[in-house]
């Protein structure tokens, strides 16, 4: 564990150095149990298990989905209804998916942006944050699928102007979008292969959720300060750190309980929350909806999207210097596509020597400014695509950008950073006292 | 940080969501179903009032394809005792035949009549809408409205949306031109708005529409066996109740298991909090 020295499993029966020398999973199950955690991670290291949560939730409720779902044009609509109507508890079934996607994507902003204030991302734990990214963009991958399934309005349009941005793409853009599709334009290949990697990419997801968890195993967790966990000694490490069970598993599982009471009810009280009514019209190809609108949360990077339409100087730059190669739509495209990008980026355009967001006196002001465009770009997103709110979206998709490109890269040159604590266990006892302190202060 | 951070997270979700509700009738005003709020829960009566009107009036045109008749003599619905169920869907006449070939009966090669067991009839006949989920399709408020939370208590506003276009039916403005087809009516929010009631920035000028629906209800349509009043007013808001329970007719069950799952999950947070206080107070020394 990040080669922080802490105990480490020996087999003591027969039975157990028999398999120990097998197969060592005992081992690695006390390994991952004990795991040495720095004491003083906050309220937003909960996330993680949150996130654990929704995968098993989903994986769980959408496979009982997936034994009444009909994947065809012609029944998946009403197979929906079946589901809900005539499946034992398939309303509820249906509901908690359905929601719970959303709950996915809340615990995962919320966890990216607990590590871009406390620099998780930054050395020794790229991989982490890369592989991080890596699962963020298939859960976008796997929800945008699944939004398609009930075969909606919103499902079959949203599919059809999301699949469409990849016909943007210069030269092979059409070959492209016929391949993904399945065919000229959004049918049943296409509800039929978005039902077969719906059900496949939740799997891939675990698999990378193993390799994060290893990487930052391999690492350590970062803590609150940014300040490493001591490694000179065990005696040393066990003051900065607690085992992971039952300390973290506990205070984990308290904030689970918290957040699952909230989403039952949201789910038994006003489960159409989130939802848009125009998804309980069946899909028609002949009649468009008013306003095409993706899940919430695709909303910032829809907005960053259409914020780039050719009435932009730097678009008719673009397209000019390539001589029309680069499209505002294919600008757009890579606009969205980039913004994701700079993000997974974030380990090397951050040049600050202190890691935590905490003693980074103008840091935090730009950081709260991007949360602040995060959600400006949220409810730009659903806003229909005129002004103001066309040069909003353009502001606030420029502020995204120069956050990670510009502010980032120059804040670490010019910032003069608070001195953070020596040692995990100074911050801890900062706030909790520590064992020197013999009388409790009341 | 975060704790302010969470807040807007909600703040921002429920504006995002909100901001979906576009339309351009008129104002829908939020009306006290039973089945509002946390506890609301369908009133049987009025579900059984609702039927009478789609029986007679709706089903002429309206299909209701997804919803079985069987379920009719389901609790937390218009709970119809069972010899009730069997002879309403025997006596049930439907219109359009053609589009119901499950009906037809091979042996005696005659279409044969609805069994409980069957989903009420699709109906083509007059290219109307079926109504089996029109209450989750449609939503008066589904919106801005402060934080957008009160669709804890008011729903989305898909019923209000079904009485309010009952009620809806009022004379077209003066721009209308003469060769207009349908009916004018103040909440009705799409098909086509004609060039002449438009200001020059292309808004409409008045709200409303132009629906292919003729106004289907005037008061006193139907009698009701329970006495309740059939004015217009009362007739719309049955129909509309009747219809959000076709559209989620598990209304009832949902709300209790969300009920149990929120007051399950409430004490095990107690517990686990206790707990964790408790595990950790050895480590803390001090309260800060």
């Amino acid at each position: 564990m990040g080669g922080i020295p802490h105990d480490h499993y020996e087999p003591k029966t027969k039975g157990e150095k028999w398999l120990d020398s097998r197969l060592p999973i005992v081992g690695l199950m006390y390994t991952t149990l004990t795991a040495p955690t720095p004491k003083n991670l906050n309220w937003m290291w909960i996330w993680g298990i949150v996130l654990t949560f929704c995968l098993a939730l989903q994986i769980v409720t959408g496979i009982v989905l997936a034994m009444h779902y009909t994947p065809h044009v012609d029944n998946a609509f009403a197979s929906v209804e079946h589901i809900t109507r005539n499946v034992n508890g398939g309303y509820m079934l249906r509901y908690l998916h359905a929601n719970g996607a959303s709950l996915f994507f809340v615990a995962v902003y919320a966890h990216i942006f607990r590590g871009l204030y406390y620099g998780s991302y930054k050395s020794p734990r790229e991989v982490t944050w890369i592989i991080g990214m890596l699962i963020y963009l298939l859960m976008m991958a796997t929800g945008f699928m699944g939004y398609v399934l009930p075969w909606g309005q919103m499902s079959f349009w949203g599919a059809t102007v999301i699949t469409g941005l990849f016909g943007a793409i210069p030269f092979i853009g059409d070959t492209l979008q016929t391949f993904l599709l399945g065919g000229p334009a959004v049918d049943n290949a296409t509800l039929n292969r978005f039902f077969s990697l719906h059900y496949l990419l939740p799997f891939v997801i675990a698999g990378l959720v193993i390799v994060h968890i290893w990487a930052f195993h391999t690492t350590g967790n970062n803590n609150p300060t940014g300040v490493e966990v001591r490694r000179g000694s065990k005696e040393e490490a066990e003051k900065d750190t607690l085992p992971f069970w039952p300390y973290f598993v506990i205070k984990d599982l308290f904030a689970l309980a918290v957040i699952l009471a909230v989403f039952f009810a949201i789910v038994g009280f006003m489960p159409n929350y989130l939802g848009h009514p125009d998804n309980y019209i069946e899909a028609n190809p002949l009649s468009t909806p008013a306003h095409i609108v993706p899940e919430w949360y695709f909303l910032p990077f829809y907005a960053i999207l259409r914020a780039f339409t050719a009435e932009v100087w730097v678009v008719q730059i673009a397209t000019f210097v390539t001589g029309g190669i680069v499209t505002a739509k294919f600008f757009g495209v890579l606009a969205m596509f980039g913004a994701i990008a700079v993000m997974a980026l974030v380990p090397w355009l951050d040049t600050s020597s202190v890691r935590s967001g905490r003693f980074r006196p103008m840091f935090k002001w730009w950081f709260a400014l991007l949360v602040i465009d995060f959600f400006a770009l949220m409810w730009l997103g659903a806003m229909p695509a005129e002004e103001p709110y066309a040069s909003f979206s353009l502001i606030a998709s420029a502020y995204w950008f120069a956050y990670f490109l510009v502010i980032l890269p120059l804040l670490g040159v010019i910032e003069k950073p608070d001195t953070p604590p020596a040692t995990i266990e100074d911050d801890f006892a900062a706030h909790y006292g520590s064992d020197a302190d013999k009388q409790p202060a009341e | 940080m975060f704790k302010k951070l969470a807040i807007s997270t909600v703040a921002a979700i429920t504006l995002a969501t909100g901001a979906m509700a576009a339309g351009e009738g008129a104002h829908i005003e939020n009306i006290d179903f039973s089945f509002d709020g946390p506890f609301g829960t369908y009133d049987q009566n009025q579900l059984q009032r609702g039927l009478q009107i789609y029986t007679e009036v709706c089903a002429a045109c309206h299909g209701l394809k997804y919803v079985p008749i069987r379920t009719l003599g389901d609790e937390g619905g218009p709970h119809l005792p069972a010899d009730q169920v069997r002879a309403y869907a025997d006596q049930f006449s439907v219109n359009d035949e053609l589009a119901n070939p499950q009906l037809f009966d091979l042996e005696t090669e005659e279409y044969r009549a609805l069994t409980p067991a069957d989903s009420f009839p699709i109906n083509n006949a007059n290219a109307a809408p079926d109504l089996s989920l029109m209450a989750k399709s449609r939503a008066a408020f589904h919106g801005p409205y402060g934080l957008g939370i009160n669709q804890l208590m008011k729903g989305t506003g898909g019923a209000e949306y079904i009485a309010a276009l009952m009620q809806g039916y009022v004379d077209a403005p003066s721009c209308t031109p003469d060769d207009m087809d349908g009916s004018y009516n103040k909440y009705f929010t799409s098909g086509g708005y004609p060039a002449e009631c438009m200001d020059e920035d292309g808004h409409h000028k008045y709200p409303g529409s132009w629906i292919a629906m003729g106004q289907p209800l005037y008061g006193e349509d139907v009698d009701y066996a329970d006495g309740h009043s059939n004015s217009l007013h009362h007739e719309s808001e049955d129909v509309a109740a009747f219809l959000m329970w076709a559209a989620e007719p598990k209304l009832q069950a949902r709300k209790q298991a969300g009920f149990v799952g929120v007051l399950l999950l409430t004490l095990l947070s107690v517990l686990l909090y206790l707990t964790n206080k408790r595990l950790w107070a050895p480590h803390k020394k001090k309260k800060h």
